[in-house]
């Protein structure tokens, strides 16, 4: 297949359109206008619709119609554009509506600063907006993966019928790395439930109203069972040399890439160091985690955040092993050097299997 | 009952379960056909009834009326009786006073 | 009456088809509607079945249900429905119609709903002209939440929230959203209409009628504002509740068609057909056919190459980088392209990272680069500790400066601006100092460098200039290695 030079930002259009999305509705914000723009370029030219709306708060609400008329549909935003859009979230995720809302993060809270940041981890991981439902995440950390994580996307929010998070940081959304797409696309289809104005669809309704408590607390419990099933079945994670690993390095993203060089670069000393990337955060990749657990030391997790994914990581490993946390916010990245000395330090260590958790905050 | 001239032009049926007696098209009937029943109904509404004669047929009862089907409003047609759906179908959908 | 007589008479006015015979979705009195007796919801409602009823539209038809009292306007209408958020219902619309252009949607909002919460939704799909139909219903209270002041609440009305009645000085005046919408270029009809008598019923009727058969048409934007009574909250009869319509409301809010060229509005043109899905990958650009054949990467040494360009943005820094990538690319190489990313963004300054490996590429940040192009002097003062022993330094400057002198490294310092000046153009600088930066690192061929550059650059008299600007930094780069010989 053919390789090409292309930003992260541009792959995630084009793999969404040849996945069959055929309706974009957003709101230019840095650091994912790009993504914006690459719609208003290509949709219009395969039948389908570009909308730059009036806000964040309208364009989630177009995903609600377009989604509700049956048309495989996405946004894209930042950090304060994703929180203008949990209303429409919510409301898609009780309405059993798909989409794919991109998520290229920036630096908070409030205006923060358009540098990477993963401070967006707990609003779309966890859930964001109200009442009782999940988004699926995934996470991308290479233009590649920007690519195949959005066509996954497409599929597993029409399979759970629920909103799907790509959730990446500036610098995956910017950066160029070749990128090959599957030559032959996806056809869109209307789906059963879809209200499509014709008269086959007459009879349907799209709603989140449950009015009765026992009629609502069945939906909910349905969405439970949906979020059950896709943690037996979607949960993913990369582990990188973690064979003969003592020291497990976690991170996602950006994070996820500096953490494989760090971590060659500590085999290469004759260090035991291993990565273990989350490629889903929600569902979190739990067993992965539990797994490495019976013969891994101590678990680092590196995140551009106050220690969002910690939280996450903390009750997958439930105390079997200790977690180390190094932080970088602001726009800061980790740098190699911080993350390779923090390594070099705990490698040394001789540490008995199961001590008490420690933990080592490396602001820097 | 030959003469169809001796007739009313129209005919007011409304439905005693649906109407919630609001007594719009008490209020807006240009001959003053309908009234309010003295009774309460099944639901506790006093509800509009028609006088039984007088009613021109015009349809304004039924525009003010909040109810999809409370009130029905038939005409007087020219033709021989019995020989259109419609009237059968008028019938079934709405209960006679 | 006997049934002969009956027989004699035919259904003139009765219960539209486009409402349900039943309403299932309701969990109890499923033979009435939800709404208070005297409702104004129940007569729109009807003017709204008979409408979709008379065009012959009822298959078509897709209803959006507001936030409101008439959140549940599902329950009724026997047409597709979709619920949505509280006061985008016009974003909604906007985006079923885009999605199902055959299809006709109606917006069904209340006060609140349209008129504060949904204000911006409602200005801009009128001001898109969408091809929906709106119906407003303006009650000039909140109801459903039990009757605090809405934007349409007239002056000294009271509500559970200006119980002192409605001040200018605090809530400001009543909102007049037909008015206000008719300001816009792009709607085709907008009417306010009330349901104070009989004669302001007939015409909301007919003004309804109008707004769906206006999409019917492709013509665009129809909104019918309907004053309506609200007898609940307003603590009045229906009766009482319909005079004030029409006695007081209406003095507030005056009737009559604020827009109206459904003559002369021509029929908005249908989107252009869907291309054939085997072309899809073509119009992206990513189709096989038509790509640049990679040169066979086997059998060659180990490569991994790390840049990192620097300098003001203007002076070809991205362009640079990305040239270097593209051919690393077609060379068969692992690449990765990172611009400058940031606070330091918007600051005027630009730079960017790219790493060019035969294996997979761990980090695409480039944190200690084999070789530095400081395209100014604030680049190389930032980065030039950055370069390991034996990399390279490529300065766009005349000399180093002192501090930045280094005796375990290249550099190499000319004024390429200058160099490509004599060229033709200073701003083929960038590709000078890149021909000096692949003689340093023989590790492409040229016609991987040829063919990234045919690639990217398509102006032919650029490309002819950068060609040139290539083979003089190669040349620059082979007379200061000979001069470092000379001078050894």
């Amino acid at each position: 297949m053919r390789r090409q030079l292309m930003k992260g930002n541009e792959a995630i259009v084009k793999s969404a359109i040849l996945s069959g999305c055929r309706g974009f509705y957003g709101y230019p914000i840095t650091p994912a206008s790009e993504i914006t723009e690459a719609a208003a370029q290509y949709l219009p030219q395969v039948g389908g619709v570009f909308l730059q709306a009036e806000s964040e708060v309208a364009a989630i609400n177009m995903l609600y119609g377009a989604a509700a008329a049956g048309v495989r549909v996405m946004t894209a935003s930042s950090g304060p554009g994703i929180s203008l859009m949990q209303e429409g979230i919510s409301y898609m995720a009780g309405a059993e509506l798909p989409c794919v809302i991109a998520d290229i993060t920036r630096g908070g809270p409030g205006l923060g600063n358009i540098a990477a940041e993963q401070g967006d981890y707990h609003q779309v991981v966890k859930g964001g907006g109200h009442g009782n439902y999940r988004t699926l995440v995934l996470a991308p950390h290479s233009v590649q993966e920007m690519a195949d994580l959005t066509a996954l996307a497409f599929d597993l929010a029409d399979r759970y019928r629920n909103p799907v998070v790509v959730l990446a940081d500036g610098f995956i959304g910017q950066m160029m790395e070749p990128v090959e797409f599957p030559q032959t696309a996806t056809e869109p289809r209307l789906p059963k439930w879809a209200v499509a104005g014709t008269e086959e669809s007459r009879g349907n309704l799209i709603s989140s109203i449950y009015l009765e408590p026992d009629k609502l607390e069945a939906h909910v419990r349905q969405l439970e069972a949906k979020y059950y099933i896709a943690q037996q079945r979607e949960a993913r994670a990369e582990e990188w040399r973690t064979e003969g690993a003592e020291v497990v390095l976690v991170g996602y993203g950006i994070v996820a890439r500096i953490l494989k060089a760090v971590a060659a670069e500590a085999l290469a000393e004759g260090l035991k160091v291993g990565v273990l990337r989350p490629v889903t955060l929600y569902p979190f990749p739990t067993l992965q985690f539990q797994k490495l657990a019976e013969r891994v030391r101590v678990f680092v997790v590196v995140e551009m955040s106050n220690g969002q994914m910690l939280e996450d990581v903390r009750l997958a490993l439930n105390g079997a092993r200790p977690v180390e946390f190094l932080s970088r916010v602001g726009g800061n990245v980790p740098s190699h050097g911080e993350v390779l000395e923090l390594v070099r330090k705990l490698a040394r260590q001789t540490l008995p299997a199961r001590q008490p958790e420690e933990e080592c905050v490396g602001h820097v | 009952m030959t003469d169809a001239g001796k007739r009313d032009r129209g005919l007011l049926r409304v439905d005693q379960d649906e109407c919630k007696g609001c007594g719009l098209c008490i209020e807006a009937c240009p001959p003053h056909v309908i009234q309010m029943m003295e009774r309460l109904n099944h639901y506790g509404y006093r509800t509009a009834v028609y006088a039984g004669a007088g009613c021109t047929g015009c349809g304004i009862c039924f525009m003010v009326c909040p109810e999809p089907g409370a009130i029905t409003v038939l005409r007087l047609t020219n033709r021989p009786a019995g020989r259109f759906d419609s009237e059968a179908e008028g019938a079934k959908r709405c209960a006679g006073n | 009456m006997s049934n002969a007589t009956e027989a004699e008479y035919e259904v003139a006015h009765g219960r539209p088809k486009a409402f349900y015979e039943n309403f299932e979705r309701k969990d109890e009195l499923q033979h009435q509607t939800h709404y208070c007796p005297g409702c104004g919801h129940g007569i729109v409602h009807k003017m709204l079945a008979q409408a979709i009823d008379e065009l012959g539209i009822q298959n078509r038809t897709i209803l959006i249900s507001p936030v409101g009292c008439s959140v549940f306007a599902y329950y009724y209408f026997d047409v597709g429905n979709v619920q949505g958020a509280h006061g985008r219902a016009p974003a909604v619309a906007t985006a079923v119609k885009r999605s199902q252009p055959q299809s006709i949607v109606i917006g069904y909002q209340g006060d609140g709903d349209l008129a504060a919460i949904g204000s911006a939704e409602i200005l801009h799909a009128a001001n898109r002209g969408e091809n929906i139909t709106v119906i407003f219903v303006n009650n000039a209270i909140y109801s459903m939440t039990g009757g605090q002041v809405a934007p349409t609440t007239l002056l000294g009305q009271r509500s559970t929230t200006t119980p002192n009645g409605r001040s200018a000085a605090n809530e400001g005046y009543p909102l007049h959203v037909s008015e206000l919408l008719a300001t816009l270029e792009a709607p085709v009809y907008i009417e306010r209409v009330g349901l104070g008598d009989n004669r302001q019923v007939a015409q909301a009727q007919h003004a309804v009628r109008r707004a769906v058969e206006n999409q019917v048409r492709g013509l665009g934007f129809s909104l019918v504002e309907v004053l309506s009574p609200c007898p609940t909250i307003w603590k009045m009869s229906p009766v009482e509740a319909q005079h004030w319509v029409r006695e007081v409301m209406e003095k507030t809010f005056p009737l009559g068609a604020f827009r109206d060229r459904t003559k002369d509005a021509p029929a908005k043109a249908a989107p252009p057909a869907a291309p054939a899905l085997e072309d899809i990958s073509r119009i992206l650009g990513v189709a096989d056919e038509g790509a640049v054949e990679e040169i066979d990467a086997e059998a060659k040494g180990a490569v991994d190459l790390q840049v990192r360009v620097a300098g003001f943005g203007g002076q070809g820094v991205l362009l640079l980088g990305e040239v270097l990538a593209e051919a690393g690319l077609h060379a068969g190489l692992q690449v990765s392209w990172l611009p400058s990313y940031g606070p330091e963004m918007r600051s005027g300054t630009s730079n960017c990272h790219v790493r060019l490996a035969r294996e997979p590429i761990d980090s695409p940040l480039v944190v200690h680069p084999d070789v530095l192009v400081a395209m100014n002097e604030p680049s190389l003062h930032k980065f030039c500790a950055s370069v390991p022993p034996g990399g390279w330094i490529l300065y766009n400057g005349e000399t180093v400066p002192a501090e930045c002198e280094r005796k375990d490294l290249h550099i190499l310092a000319r004024p390429f601006t200058h160099v490509a000046d004599e060229l033709g153009d200073g701003r083929a600088g960038n590709m000078v100092i890149l021909g000096a930066l692949l003689e340093a690192t023989p590790i492409l061929p040229q016609a991987s460098v040829d063919a990234a550059l045919g690639q990217l650059v398509k102006n032919p008299r650029w490309l002819a200039l950068d060609e040139r600007a290539l083979a003089r930094g190669r040349e620059l780069l082979r007379e200061s290695l000979q001069g470092v010989c000379h001078d050894g």
